[in-house]
This record gives structure tokens, sequence and C-alpha cells, in this order.
């Protein structure tokens, strides 16, 4: 209770701090200091509900169980180093002119309030807040996508609020028909769109109703998630935005939006007997992992690379979840870790690069690793552990879900198999010369922040060989949740 | 077929000139002429709200209908007119490409709406049910207008429309959603207006002009 209110409490009061003073020269170290207040905090409510179990609290309007409290924990976690990250990242940028105190002022103001947003939508129990809470961490980030106001950066942003307003009023819709299925049920007063009342009674809601709401929350949620066809929006806001916002966006914003449809899916299944939701959610995510892997060989900037390696691999957890069953669903969850934590290493790493290089483009990066060693390893490192490579952690995760998918889908194997090829084949490819080769890069005018990066994947090596009892225990508590 | 008590009937033609307007935003050309058909579409909606709240004496909808009159009839159209005003866009007369076909595909989504709704309308216990066809079909041609339009306040006209369509499908369908959720939504399209307001200006000084063809640099695998 006292923690989920510090939880929210510490990023929105950081928030309207770094509001007024967000442009002085220790805001970086407030945004640091609040994120850090917010991961303690969310530690500690990681605790209470490890110890008591899952917790309904004011009013039943917030709901943590082992499925959302290990989210709260990563999104905290990431939030902190990815802050930390930012403060020489921002300050480069500030050297090189590309942002002024009055948008670091922004920058810092919104990176705590889509922090807030973000843990919001985790910690509901009402989907209805869980929408709204999705609605304004798009309206937190969209500034943010223009902050440096170039054209591409503006076009970025418009195409991100116009393709994400749209999705997410259709997950409005979804929402409004889910209500009108439990209003019947449990009376049209507050408690209808509260999850746990939801999950008490799915068994006697309305299975056609269920179903065509499901579709409009998956399409709405999905365009969150970068779910092809919906993903347009998902490369460019990646790529041109700051650094620490596509590390944000893709290793925790799409990890939320996931969250939400997986949340609807349990409601949906125990409503329609047939698996209707499982195969809407299978054919998603095999699309975008089948789709995201061929784009992959044609982008030509950094960082739409790896925005496009974020669909493919959205894909792959949402197949996994909708394939279910424990070791599936063990293994997404596994997947959204070790994604977030490899994912925004990477981002983190290719923003130094980027910074040194001058430019974005694949191309014009070069030698990384003659000049600065800690950099170009950190690419290599992060590269080959996103792409699958033991003994990395997402080498774990992928590997269950492929023999699921042999046992339970064999059917889409084949396209999973060839997909992670294609994908290994053409970032593979990208990235080596960028390591290597006649260095083109210069020096920064502050030391880049490699430490986060390092623990990143020192955590995501650690989950590889060895996933701690407490955690495996965990995984499996949220799996069998999920069902 | 038995005669439907009058506050249906008012409810179910307010619920046909919201089709209308919606059909009316399609092909209209002048942005200004856009903001006003927004603004009775606003009005509609509270009136039917209104309406619905009388007859079921649900106090939460009269906040419904009064946050809507607030924001939808006299805030965003405020601010959408100002706007103008100052970006001086007044008089951008917008070319609409091929606007029977507009209406044909306008014509087939509608139909395709009422289809969809049929199974849920006949579940539905509320006085207003057989609305929920027209509010989805209104969703439907705000979600036609946003792709067919090509400058920036059309689209987000568009946008808002589309608010006001799932706004119309919850009142029909389940006289309306719990009040925290209700205020959450008017808050975020609150600031989603703001915010695109900023952005405006800052595409006006990128571009020189709100059109946006200007924005199609960043293509697929570029």
């Amino acid at each position: 209770m006292i923690e989920i209110l510090a939880v929210l409490g510490f990023p929105l009061a950081g928030a309207a701090a770094l509001a007024f003073t967000g442009a002085r020269r220790e805001a970086p170290a407030v945004n640091i200091a609040a994120s850090l207040a917010t991961l303690v905090a969310s530690l500690a409510l990681t605790a209470r509900v490890f110890v008591d179990g899952p917790l309904l609290a004011l009013d039943r309007q917030f709901f943590v169980d082992p499925f959302n409290v290990f989210l709260v924990a990563l999104t905290a976690f990431v939030g902190f180093t990815t802050a930390v990250f930012s403060r020489p990242y921002m300050r480069i940028e500030e050297r090189h002119g590309r942002v002024n105190a009055a948008r670091l002022r922004l920058y810092h103001s919104m990176y705590q309030l889509f922090q807030f947003t973000m843990l919001l939508a985790l910690l509901t129990n009402n989907l209805g807040i869980l929408w709204v809470a999705m609605e304004a961490a798009t309206l937190a980030t969209v500034l943010l996508v223009s902050l440096y106001r170039t054209p591409a950066s503006l076009e970025a942003a418009w195409k991100y609020f116009i393709l994400c307003g749209v999705g997410i009023a259709q997950a409005l819709f979804g929402t409004i028909l889910l209500f009108f299925a439990a209003e019947k049920l449990l009376g049209g007063g507050g408690g209808a769109l509260l999850w746990t009342a939801l999950d008490g009674v799915k068994g006697q809601l309305e299975p056609t109703v269920l179903s065509i709401a499901f579709v409009f929350l998956l399409v709405g949620y999905g365009t969150k998630v970068g779910l092809v066809p919906l993903h347009n929006w998902l490369p460019d806001a990646h790529a041109e935005g700051p650094t620490p916002v596509s590390a944000v966006l893709s290793g925790l914003l799409l990890n939320v939006a996931l969250y939400a449809v997986v949340r609807c899916k349990v409601l949906v299944d125990g409503a329609v007997a047939h698996g209707f939701a499982r195969d809407l959610m299978m054919g998603f995510g095999l699309l975008s992992v089948v789709v995201a892997a061929f784009l992959l060989a044609r982008q030509k900037d950094a960082k739409r690379l790896f925005a496009y390696s974020s669909i493919e691999h959205m894909g792959i957890m949402t197949f996994a979840f909708g394939m279910g069953g424990p070791v599936a669903n063990f293994a997404a969850l596994l997947h959204m870790t070790v994604h977030s934590l490899t994912k925004s290493a990477i981002f983190y790493t290719v923003g130094h690069a980027a910074q040194k290089a001058g430019t974005q483009v694949i191309e014009d990066i070069r030698g990384l690793l003659t000049l600065s060693p800690a950099i170009g390893w950190g690419l290599v490192l992060g590269t080959l552990a996103i792409l699958g490579m033991p003994p990395f952690g997402v080498f774990a995760s992928e590997f269950l879900i492929l023999t699921t998918a042999m046992n339970d889908a064999p059917w889409a194997t084949p396209f999973l198999l060839v997909a992670l090829g294609v994908a290994f084949a053409s970032v593979f490819a990208k990235v080596q010369p960028m390591v290597f080769g006649e260095p083109t890069t210069k020096r920064l005018p502050e030391r880049p922040a490699m430490v986060p990066v390092f623990v990143h994947l020192g955590l995501v090596l650690m989950l590889g060989l060895w996933i701690p009892p407490f955690l495996a225990e965990w995984y499996r508590q949220a799996a069998r949740l999920i069902g | 077929m038995s005669a439907l008590p009058l506050h249906a009937q008012v409810i179910n033609l307010l619920a046909a000139i919201l089709l209308l307007l919606a059909f009316a935003m399609l092909t209209q050309r002048r942005v200004l002429s856009l903001i006003d058909l927004f603004a009775a579409q606003g009005l509609a909606l509270a009136v039917s709200t209104g309406i619905v709240a009388a007859y079921t004496g649900q106090a939460h909808l009269w906040w419904s209908a009064g946050i809507t009159l607030a924001l939808k009839v006299v805030a965003l159209p405020w601010i959408l007119h100002r706007l103008i005003r100052r970006l001086d866009v007044k008089w951008d007369v917008e070319r609409l490409v091929n606007v029977p076909t507009t209406m044909l595909i306008g014509i087939v989504l509608v139909v395709f709406s009422f289809n969809l709704a049929v199974p849920i309308s006949q579940l539905s216990g509320t006085i207003t049910r057989a609305t929920l066809g027209i509010a989805m079909a209104s969703v439907m041609l705000s979600f036609l207008m946003m792709i067919t339009r090509r400058k920036a306040i059309p689209q987000v006209i568009g946008f808002l429309s589309m608010e006001n369509g799932l706004f119309f499908a919850a009142t029909s369908a389940t006289y309306g959603m719990p009040m925290v959720v209700e205020l959450g939504i008017a808050l975020d399209v609150l600031v989603g207006v703001l915010i695109l307001g900023v952005f405006f200006f800052q595409i006006r000084e990128q571009f020189d002009s709100l059109d946006l063809q200007h924005l199609e640099k960043l293509q697929e695998g570029e």
C-alpha cells in the first residue's frame, strides 16, 4: 500500500521538481535520484508481494501480483540505468548544440512523467485507467521524440502521435465493449472494469462480445507493441528521438503494451472456449517476426536497425504468450526481461557510437573497437546477445520458445527458424564493419556511460547461465496466472 | 413495429444527426467549417448523453454530458480556432481526393458497422442500444477521414471526432464508463490537443506549411 504510493509518487514528484529545475546543471542528478528512489520503492513492493502474495490496495484500484510486480521492478530498474546513461549522453548532445536548456527541462520532466505513466499502467487494477495511462505514456513521449526539432524528428513524432492515437482509440472501444459485457454481471458502478472482478466472473462473460472486444484491444494495444502491420511509427520514433528515449521506448513501453494485451487475453481465454485469442496472437506475432526479420537487411540507420529488431522480438513474445501454457509463458516472461536489458544496452552503445561518428548512418560508423574499445565491445556483445547467441539469456528464452513451438505449433517453427537466421545474417553483417575497420570517429567531450551497458549485459549473461531460484519461482507463478 | 417512447426517438434522431455530421466532415473542404461541424457533433453527443441521464437518473451521466459540453463544444473548438488564427491558415482550402469515392467507401463502412453491431446490441439492455451501430459507423468514418486527409488540422479533427464516436458508443451501449475513467479520458484528450498545438508550431517553423506531404521523407526501409 505505502509501497505502491511510493512507486507512483517518486516519479510524479520528480517530474514536478524537474519541470522547474530541469534546465539546471544538477538536473541529471535529480533525474537519477528520482529514478533511484522509484527503484528502491519498487524493490520494497516486490519484497512485499514476494512475502505476502498478491495485493489489492486502495479500494481495489491497485492490484499487484507476480506478473506485474516483476514488470514494475524491471521498469524501475531500466528507468534508473537509463537515467544514469542519459546524464553524460545529454550533456554531449548539449555540447554538440542539438539541445538547449529549455528542451533539457522538457526532456527531464517528461522522462519522469513517462516513468509514472508506465508504472501506473502496470499497477492499476482498472482497465479504464490502464487505457488512460497508456495514452498518457504516448503523450509524454511525443514531445521527446521531436526534441531535436529536425524535420525528420517532427515527422516521426507526428506519425507516432497519430498512429498510436488511432490505435489506442481502438483499444478504448475494446475496453468499452469489455465494460459492456461485464456490466451485466457486476453492475454499472466502478467495479465492472476492475481486472480482479472481471477475472472472477470471466467464465460467464458473453463470448461474442469478448471476441469482438479482444480484436479491438489487440489491434489497439498491438499498435503500441509494434506488431506488424501496425508497426510503422516504431522505427521512426526510435531513430529520431534522443537515445535514452529510444532505450525506454524499446525496453519498457513495448513491454507495458504487451502486458495490457496479455491481461486482456486472460479474460478472453476464460470466456471464449476455443483458442480465439491464442490464434490471433500467434498469427500477429509470427507475422511481426518474419516481416521485421526481412526488413532488417534494408536498414541503413543504426537505430532503425535495432528498432526493427525490437519489432521482431516483440513478435516472438506475442507469439509465445499467444501459444500459452506454463513453459511458453515462462519463456516469454524471460524473453521480456532479457530483451529489455539487452536492447537498452545496445541503444546506449549505439547512441554513443553515433555521437562519436556524428551520424547514425551505419556506413559512416567504422572502427569502433580501435578508438573506443568499451563502446565497440559493448556493441559486439550486445548484438551477439540480442541475436540469440549462447550463453546469453536471449538464447535460453528463444530456445525454450522454439522447442515449445515444435510441440504445440509445429507449423510455425520453420518460419521462426528462418526468421531468426535471416535476422542473424543481416544484423551481424551490418554491425561487424561498424566495430572493425578503419576508424572514422572522434573523441567525445564527456566520458561515455558504459557502466549501465555492462551491468545490463552482465545480467543477461547471468540469466543465460543461471536464473536465481526466486526469479524462476516468480516467473513460474506469473506463467501460471497467465494460464 | 411498436412505437418507441419519445426520449428514445429523440436519441435515435440525435444519433442520425451524429452520423450525418460525420459524413459532412468527410467531405468538408474548409478547415473552419470543419471545426464548426465538430462542435455540432459534440453538442449532439452532449444532448443525447443528457437525455439518457434524465431518463435513467444516472447521476454520473450528467457529469459526462457536462464534460462533453465544456470540452468538445467550447474548449476544443476554441483552442482550434485560436490555433488557426495564430497560424493564419484560415483560408486553407484543401483539395480532397475524389469525394464520391470517399462517400462510397463511407457507405460500405456504415453497412459493415451495422452488421458488426447487430449481435452486440441484441445483448444490450439499454434504451439506446439501436444506436450502437451508428456509433461504430461514426468511429469508422472518422478513421476514414484521417486516412484521406493530407493536412494536419483535419487529421486531428478526425481523431477528435473518433473520440466522439467512442463516447457515443459508451453511452449508448452501457450508460457510460465509470467516472474516474471518463475523467482520465477527458484529460488525455485535452492534453493531447494542447500538445498538438505546440506541435503545429514546430511543424510550421520547419516546413512553412501544415501540409503533411512534406512529412513523407521517412519511407519504409530507408
